[in-house]
């Protein structure tokens, strides 16, 4: 499956004295199996543009097709759409409603009709897939669990969906190192385990430049720059213009260079830093010996 | 579809009702509310919607965006509307069996429905033109002369003021916990009235626990800020009468002497 989006644009609050442009004109397509990662300051229009993909919100005009079929389109099933196409909102525990965690998790498969065993399986595969002990967690109620284990139980909802797209919006917002370190690992697994699409919209250029396959800069309603995090990153006086910043070992290695020490110009990751200053000490050990 | 609710919601505007002393205009709007049970006819309701559409045009306040807000209160007017024609004693227009519509319950209906929705309209332009903030001001200083007898003016013009400024935070709090369901496969547009009533668990839910968690942080930070009610508090703009309002205040006996006159003397 790919996703193409085309030319759509959308205006909140159209004919009040507050209309605002939310999305002008934006236009991409993503392959299947990709990973997108949205980065752009708050307000830039990246909520807005992912709510589009699963029918949330309608675009003013323009076209986005999933597969083959226009979801603009007026004859579309939007339960079709949803269950394509899973979204995990900022802050999604806080839509935890039920008794129990199970039930919470069941609330999205239930929803799509499915069986009782299907439901079940799907329940304790999603709830293994955010990392969590089903056992262990199943009957207790969602609301006195930890932030990080609302979270997660609040992602397996979505994932429970099997959505053949996945989208997360901020899903690391407020949370501590450690369950920030688990949350982006549990995406990680849960794309290499299911190998569907994702989304990931994250202020973190850390986090964006380890997962992502393609990134989509947004800066007020458009899209400012899109490629592979290496290109996107390698533009760090845009980007910072943009109020965005580089991944840290990028910026690293940026100083770096400007005191005079020659490192690659294209390092993202503290992998890829500590190798080129290992090569770089390797390097000038020999020299000295010689 | 959620944001469409009006009632209590500001209109950003520099108009001269904008402008209005927040206490001419509640007394205004009160004034206006009265008036429109004392009015009896035609004429008088003529007056009322002349008197409405007058305000309404000064205010610059488009007017869909007002008759929005009428939109969530429609079954209320149309429940009134039908129970009044039916219910109403006189000459029958129309009849099956036990429902019975007579001439004054047809003319009850429908000036019923009209009071109501001048009603609305009337009390919804004074939270469009005048900031929350402003409006208790406004209702504090009215009520002040009954701290006297110890009425907690100050406070219960607080408890209003937080109120009025938390509607659009819920309304958008509801919108999101709204579409995150939605996102999850729930349906909120379809289905029975039972199934509709049970499809709003999800929904209801989160949003009291949100409404807790923001009453909550709202406490503490006022406690953190040492606020401790009304006594020795100063204001920052302090509200003073102008010539505006001595115009308003003429406009408003006129509106009221024309009312009264249509009352006794038509």
């Amino acid at each position: 499956m790919s996703i193409e989006v085309k030319n759509i644009t959308h205006i909140y609050s159209e004919g009040m004295p507050y209309e605002s442009v939310a999305l002008q004109d934006v236009s991409f397509s993503v392959a299947d199996g990709e990973f997108v990662g949205i980065i752009g300051h708050t307000g830039s229009g990246k909520s807005t543009l992912v709510q589009h993909l699963n029918g949330l919100l309608k675009p003013k005009s323009g076209s986005i097709f999933i597969g083959d079929t226009d979801i603009t389109g007026e004859k579309v099933l939007m339960r079709d759409i949803r269950r394509k196409i899973g979204l995990v909102f900022q802050y999604p525990e806080y839509q935890l409603f039920e008794e129990t965690v199970h039930k919470d998790v069941a609330f999205g498969p239930n929803n799509l009709g499915l069986s009782e065993e299907e439901t079940d399986h799907r329940v304790r595969e999603a709830i293994g897939l955010v990392g969590l002990d089903y056992e262990e967690l199943a009957e207790r109620s969602p609301f006195e669990l930890s932030g990080g284990q609302k979270r997660r139980v609040a992602i397996a909802g979505v994932i429970a969906m099997k959505p053949e797209v996945l989208i997360l919006d901020e899903p690391t917002a407020g949370l501590d190192p450690r369950a920030h370190k688990e949350i982006l690992d549990m995406i990680r697994s849960i794309h290499e385990t299911e190998k569907n699409i994702t989304f990931l919209i994250s202020h973190n250029m850390n986090d964006i430049a380890a997962l992502s396959d393609k990134v989509l800069v947004m800066e007020k309603g458009q899209i400012a720059m899109m490629g592979t995090p290496r290109e996107v990153f390698s533009r760090g006086p845009e980007l910072k213009e943009m109020g965005l910043a580089l991944p840290p070992a990028a910026e690293f290695m940026n100083r770096m260079r400007e005191k005079g020490c020659p490192a690659e110009a294209s390092i993202l990751t503290k992998e890829e830093a500590l190798e080129a200053l290992l090569l770089r000490l390797r390097v000038n050990r020999e020299q000295v010996a010689q | 579809m959620i944001r469409d609710i009006t009632l209590g919601q500001y209109y950003p505007g520099e108009s001269w009702i904008h402008k209005l002393d927040p206490r001419t205009k509640i007394i205004g709007t009160f004034v206006f509310l009265v008036a429109l049970f004392l009015v009896k006819d035609f004429w008088g309701f003529l007056v009322a919607v002349a008197g409405l559409a007058l305000v309404i045009g000064i205010s610059r306040v488009p007017l869909n965006f007002i008759l929005k807000g009428l939109k969530p209160v429609f079954l209320i007017i149309l429940f009134t509307f039908v129970i009044n024609m039916f219910m109403t004693k006189g000459e029958t227009l129309v009849g099956w069996g036990f429902l019975v519509i007579t001439r004054e319950g047809l003319y009850n209906a429908f000036f019923m429905g009209v009071r109501l929705v001048l009603l609305i309209i009337g009390s919804s332009l004074l939270t469009l033109t005048t900031k929350p903030i402003k409006l208790t001001d406004g209702i504090e200083n009215l009520l002040g002369p009954l701290k006297k007898i110890g009425v907690p003016a100050h406070e219960l013009a607080m408890m209003m003021t937080i109120a009025l400024r938390f509607i659009p935070t819920l309304l958008e709090e509801t919108d999101k916990i709204m579409k995150a369901q939605m996102a999850r496969g729930a349906d909120f547009e379809s289905g029975n009235l039972l199934k509709r009533a049970k499809s709003l668990v999800p929904l209801l839910i989160p949003l009291f626990i949100s409404a807790f968690r923001i009453a909550q942080d709202l406490a503490m930070a006022m406690e953190a800020r040492c606020y401790n009610g009304g006594e020795n508090r100063t204001r920052m703009n302090a509200m003073r009468y102008s010539r505006r309002d001595l115009l308003a205040a003429g406009a408003m006996i006129l509106f009221v002497v024309l009312i009264v006159m249509e009352r006794n003397l038509i």
